[in-house]
């Protein structure tokens, strides 16, 4: 395909995924018709992928800015200060749509952006985490996607040697057409060396590196940006291919680098690859820049320009360099055995001219194109009550339900898919998953420990966006809490089905309301995120399946002594307390929908003022020294917390009888939120009594010992016997 | 201990090692780079884990050819100590410096979790701090870690104590055909192995990774304590 041979007009356009009125504002900003490559520019920075165009208005809303704040959204990743000099620089982003195509490769690359969003800035990637929501374990495919979706986060993660500590996964058939992969990295940079992408200098050099460009990933972000339809799998050549060995290379050259003084600006090439990097580089920095794709590093033979400019091909970088120090920085990308490539230079020109063979084949005007790109505000339905809980009687008893639950698809071990990541290479894991509420990795040469957590409960978004969106923050919150870290800040990646669609926008704008008001109550602001919006099917009649909404959080937090945190496992003696007041709600909870197979009801209520206080005061006590595990309560309600806590630890639980007056599957199965279970070496009556003080609820759950889970009626369920049912699903499912 | 870790690209656990002989042995080690043809002067190198070359090929095939890989063998030649973690393994049994070779895991999947370790000779270089038959910890991180080795080198290694570790049970029960214990299937569970004058020693699991209480224990510290007394003797 050559720029000269298509004619381009509304409808090439429109099957670039630009609307009539885009075109006509493409028209208006050239003064011309553009040509082939100029289109595939347009259409692209234009995506819903790189312009934010739907929701960008409601992104604003959302609180960014604290005093240990240094980057919030804006750059490549969120920068946060950890003390001592240094800083966290993280972000979450989604690799939705191409691990549903082709799911090893889609999850590896969705790695390997992420860990460049992060290295770009100057940071060592010391962690990885993921969320991953997949279909029904009944769709047959779902068991292919998990396969490949864990190989490919696995292949990549293990491969360029970062741990990947912790994630959530859920099951759902919302997701059967569209899994989503979100994935989050975190590294740790010297505050005074932090890089960024805004270009300067006009005449500097255009620096490219890493991997050759080849044909793969074309109009990737313009795929990311539409619903699938029964011809999704079609459109595999849009999925890029990675290689976590280059990834590793250029990881290394690049800290190289950057401990010399050569980078003025730098960027990944993620979607939409060298457009986005070189327009943004230009556009932030309000200079121009000339490129001559002749001397851009080629996989393939005749590439055009077209396919050049729209090519996503991973492992590439873009930076602008003193033009003193070219020399120095091609040494250090030879000695790591990388593509280096001076490609072009900055210009004052304020536009964006590209060079092919002799020939001009792009020439746009870079503020028009990143200041008139579409924003729109789309219509907001009003969101539907929540369905109605129904009657709720117990059919099975305590301890039939709470086998039932610890064996659910949702709740059951997830040590097939850890036993597949790398989490102690680095040698800084503390807590590796399953080991305590967030992950915890220590700050090389510094007593500094991070607390990560990923959290989101899609079926709370669903019959509730606005509580939902809180929860997702607030669970977040208090897993970090949890350990004894202080909540620092937050990424989102915000999935959602076609914001075109009232009601869904409905979902969208809920969530971010509920995400807000719990980020300003808990001072947990947001840093960066992303947004996955389309995230729906169509069936072959036309109907459409949306995604629950799906504002996956990523939380980090910090401990200024490592040493003080703590995991969930049950220590050998004391006793059990709870913070936090159980109402018994049953709407929305796991109970109800394993054991009566019904989700319904409304959210459980996150009331932000008691999170707060519950979660500060825990936190107190275990900085204190006086709590020895922790764990949140959450999914699947006290019952279950406990449970988790005697699998971890290996020592069982007497538990006491439940508050009077309430039916005793609400109270031990309710999720009512900001609740703790902390476990005591003593009897627990000094943290019963500060609680009491400080008019925290509080009550004494059981007394450690015995062995296993015993119930108030006498009842024990033996530590193997949780254990066997924790552990079969993810083998039964994968025959593995 | 003056002692030298061997970068390739793609290697990726040379910091946690690096880590761990600053901890036990109180001196930072020197990084080497895959190129360098001249090394300086060591008492111990170490082939850390990674993915040298990306795997690509077959693990460790590529590092084996390297430039640096000339030194290690006449480093080794001359008597030096040299300890091959994982993808140092794999590399030290493609240079036929140790006999065997490690294929795919059993379960065809990546392996990362704890193992337990079963000490079968405590009289190497790299075991002295142990008594035979003390089981320890360690973490193991591998795609292909399972070892084999034909019959009749198999009976050399045993009959002559080479077998440095075999994997087991916490309680030091040994058991080669139960997945549990003997994570990707190893011929006779063996996790590591030593040289015929016992001076070069190859394992998957790393003992790197515990060394601190704070990762969850100080199980690895014997080996690298091993070293350090044998070479002050």
């Amino acid at each position: 395909m050559s720029s000269k041979q298509k004619v381009v007009d509304a409808a090439l356009a429109r099957q670039f995924g630009l609307s009539g009125e885009e075109y006509d504002q493409v028209l208006i900003i050239m003064g011309r018709v553009p040509n082939l490559t100029e289109l595939g520019v347009f259409s692209v920075m234009w995506s819903e992928h790189c312009s934010y165009k739907s929701s960008r208005k409601w992104l604003r809303t959302l609180p960014t800015t604290a005093p240990w704040v240094i980057h919030g959204p804006g750059e490549n990743a969120g920068v946060v200060d950890i003390g001592e000099g240094l800083a966290a620089i993280f972000k979450m982003e989604s690799h939705n749509h191409p691990s549903f195509i082709e799911p090893y490769q889609g999850a590896a690359t969705g790695v390997g952006g992420i860990l460049r969003d992060v290295f770009t800035m100057g940071a060592r990637p010391v962690a990885n985490l993921n969320a991953l929501r997949f279909g029904s374990p009944e769709n047959p495919r779902t068991r292919q996607i998990v396969d490949g979706v864990v190989r490919g986060i696995g292949g990549y993660g293990n491969c360029v040697g970062v741990p990947t500590v912790g994630g959530e996964v859920n099951f759902h058939p919302a997701y059967d057409g569209n899994p989503l992969v979100n994935a989050m990295t975190v590294g740790v940079a010297r505050k005074d060396r932090i890089f960024l992408s805004a270009a300067a200098g006009i005449g500097n050099p255009v620096v490219y590196v890493g991997s050759k460009t080849g044909r793969d990933g074309i109009h990737g972000a313009t795929m990311s940006s539409a619903e699938f339809d029964e011809n999704a799998l079609a459109k595999r050549p849009t999925v890029q291919v990675g290689d976590p060995f280059v990834e590793k290379l250029l990881i290394e050259a690049c800290l190289e680098l950057m401990a010399t003084d050569a980078i003025i600006a730098i960027q990944d090439m993620g979607a939409a690859g060298l457009t986005s990097s070189s327009v943004e580089m230009a556009g932030k920095g309000n200079v121009g820049i000339d490129l001559d794709l002749d001397s851009v590093p080629q996989r393939e033979p005749d590439m055009t320009a077209y396919e050049m400019m729209l090519s996503e091909s991973q492992e590439r970088m873009l930076m602008v360099l003193r033009p003193d120090r070219t020399e120095q920085a091609r040494a250090i990308f030879e000695k790591w055995e990388l593509d280096f490539a001076v490609i072009g230079q900055l210009t004052d020109t304020g536009r964006i001219v590209v060079r092919h063979k002799g020939a001009i084949e792009a020439d746009i005007p870079l503020a028009p194109l990143a200041d008139e790109a579409p924003i729109y505000d789309r219509p907001v339905a009003t969101l539907p009550a929540p369905e109605p809980i129904g009657p709720v009687h117990d059919p099975v008893g305590l301890e039939q339900a709470l086998i039932t639950l610890i064996s659910c698809p949702d709740l059951a071990s997830r040590a097939w898919i850890w036993n597949q990541y790398d989490s102690t290479v680095g040698g800084q894991t503390a807590q590796r998953p399953g080991g305590a509420d967030a992950a915890i990795v220590r700050v090389e040469d510094t007593s500094i420990g991070l607390a990560l957590t990923t959290d989101c409960t899609p079926r709370y978004c669903y019959a509730n966006p606005r509580s939902g969106g809180a929860q997702a923050v607030a669970e977040a919150w208090r897993n970090i809490t949890a350990t004894g870290a202080t909540p620092l800040a937050v990424t989102d990646n915000l999935n959602f089905a076609n914001p075109e669609k009232p009601e869904i926008m409905a979902q969208f704008v809920a969530a971010i309301e509920g995400m807000g008001e719990a980020c300003r109550v808990l001072d947990f602001p947001v840093v960066s995120g992303n947004v996955s919006l389309y995230n729906e099917t169509r069936n072959p009649d036309g109907s459409t399946r949306a995604i629950l909404p799906t504002p996956a959080i990523g939380g980090l937090g910090m401990l200024a002594d490592v040493e003080k945190h703590v995991g969930m496992a049950i220590p050998r003696s004391g006793v059990l307390i709870l913070i936090g007041e159980t109402k018994g709600h049953l709407g929305q909870s796991l109970w109800l929908r394993e054991i009566l197979g019904r989700e319904t009801g409304d959210a459980p209520d996150v009331d932000l003022r008691a999170e707060r206080r519950n979660g500060d005061f825990v936190r107190e006590q275990i900085i204190s020294g006086k709590v020895a595990a922790c764990h949140d309560v959450s999914d699947g309600g006290i019952l279950v917390a406990v449970a988790e806590m005697i699998m971890a630890g290996g020592e069982g639980c007497e538990l006491e009888p439940p508050q009077s007056g309430m039916r005793p599957e609400a109270y031990w199965f309710g999720e009512d939120q900001g609740r703790y279970l902390l476990a005591v070496n003593s009897d627990g009556q000094e943290l019963l009594h500060e609680a009491g003080m400080r008019g925290i609820p509080s009550r004494l759950m059981g007394k450690i010992g015995g062995g296993g889970l015993t119930l108030p009626s006498g009842a024990t369920i033996s530590i193997p016997r949780l254990r066997a049912a924790n552990a079969a699903f993810f083998p039964s499912l994968m025959g593995a | 201990m003056k002692a030298g870790i061997v970068v390739f690209p793609g290697t990726n656990r040379e910091r946690d090692m690096a880590i761990a002989l600053r901890s036990v042995s109180g001196r930072a080690p020197k990084i080497l780079w895959h190129q360098d043809t001249h090394l300086p002067d060591l008492d111990l190198i170490v082939l850390p884990g990674g993915f040298s070359y990306g795997d690509y090929l077959r693990c460790g095939a590529m590092a084996a050819h390297s430039p640096i890989m000339h030194e290690v063998r006449k480093f080794a030649e001359r008597g030096g100590y040299i300890l091959g973690v994982c993808n140092g393994f794999q590399i030290l049994t493609e240079t036929g410096m140790l006999p065997g070779a490690l294929l795919k895991n059993a379960s065809l999947r990546f392996l990362s979790q704890d193992c337990f370790l079963r000490v079968e000779n405590a009289e190497t270089p790299f075991t002295a701090r142990w008594q035979k038959d003390d089981v320890f910890r360690a973490p193991l991180a591998h795609g292909d870690g399972n070892y084999v080795v034909d019959e009749k080198t198999l009976e050399m290694l045993e009959g002559e104590g080479r077998v440095a570790f075999r994997y087991s049970a916490s309680d030091g029960v040994v058991s080669p055909q139960d997945r549990e214990t003997n994570p990707n299937g190893s011929l006779n569970a063996i996790a590591g192995i030593v040289s015929s004058d016992g001076r070069v020693c190859g394992m998957m699991p790393h003992p790197e990774d515990l060394v601190d209480s704070l990762m969850g224990g100080e199980d690895g510290r014997p080996l690298f304590e091993s070293l350090v007394e044998a070479v002050v003797q």
